[in-house]
């Protein structure tokens, strides 16, 4: 497998295109992380607060987004993960994750995420910095 | 309005880092990894042990800070940030306690909103802090002047 050492700055790792947002991943990472703010997984909760429709929990889309280093594990760890929730996330919206490296340190590599909506407004964005063991 | 709750802490919760939790929180967020779940893949591992998702504090218990209130409705993650000195363990025990760090007022296009910080920390058995973690949550206009009445 690649290691991340051997990537060069600007470029990326390879994106994951997620499955159409569904009501039953909500309810799954509700009752992982007991989040269960009835807003990500009841309609009628989700229009009382002026939603127009249940939206992803930001964290569940922030856990996803990491999943583009677990190949890594072995190399390193996330030391720092900062992510800013810029756009909510609802039922059927496809979402992209990206990550691109920013800056190469001896210690640690820093990245780029962000996870993207198709229709290319970016959900969350923020950035990773990458512990290499040695 | 939250000013005088800057500084308040949670006291320490004990919590462990267990496996059915570990697995079925990398399953919802589709990440099931053999670091994560399976036994014998984190014991050929450098770790020695399967290991969390970075994002798997969340379901940890940070004890609750009596003066402060939160309503549940209406309020918006903004921010969220996780630092680490190293991945957390599968069946370690880690303490938990929380902070509120700041509070501040910002004028913004939807009027005057409140950010309220709170840091979060995992510490081992020997008070070793593991990770720390800040989430600014953004308090509406409308939900502030409710609170305030």
């Amino acid at each position: 497998m690649n290691r991340l050492i051997d990537m060069k700055i600007g470029e990326v790792l390879n994106e994951i295109s997620l499955e159409p947002v569904s009501r039953i991943d909500l309810i799954k990472y509700a009752g992982a992380s007991g989040d269960f703010n009835p807003i990500h997984t009841i309609d009628k909760e989700a229009t009382k607060a002026g939603l127009p429709g249940i939206i992803a929990h930001g964290m569940w889309t922030m856990g996803n987004l990491s999943k583009l280093f677990t190949p890594y594990l072995e190399e390193g760890f996330i030391q720092d993960y900062k992510i800013r929730f810029a756009d909510m996330v609802f039922l059927d919206d496809v979402i992209t994750l990206k990550a691109v490296l920013d800056e190469v340190h001896e210690n640690y590599l820093d990245f780029d995420v962000m996870a993207v909506k198709a229709n290319g407004k970016v959900a969350i964005k923020g950035n990773v910095r990458f512990k290499i063991y040695q | 309005m939250y000013k005088n709750v800057i500084g308040k802490k949670s006291k320490k919760v004990k919590n462990m880092v267990e496996r059915g939790m570990v697995k079925r929180f990398a399953e919802s967020i589709g990440d099931s990894h053999p670091i994560f779940i399976d036994e014998e893949y984190g014991r050929q591992s450098r770790y020695k042990k399967n290991i969390a998702p970075p994002t798997f504090p969340r379901v940890f218990d940070y004890g609750e800070i009596n003066e402060l209130y939160l309503p549940n409705v209406g309020l918006i993650h903004g921010e969220q940030t996780y630092h680490y000195e190293r991945p957390l363990l599968v069946g370690e025990t880690i303490y938990c306690f929380t902070e509120v760090a700041d509070y501040y007022e910002k004028k913004a296009s939807l009027g005057l909103l409140g950010f309220i910080v709170l840091k979060r920390y995992g510490e081992d058995a020997e008070g070793n802090t593991i990770f720390t973690e800040d989430q600014s949550i953004i308090i509406t206009e409308t939900i502030r002047k409710e609170l305030s009445k």
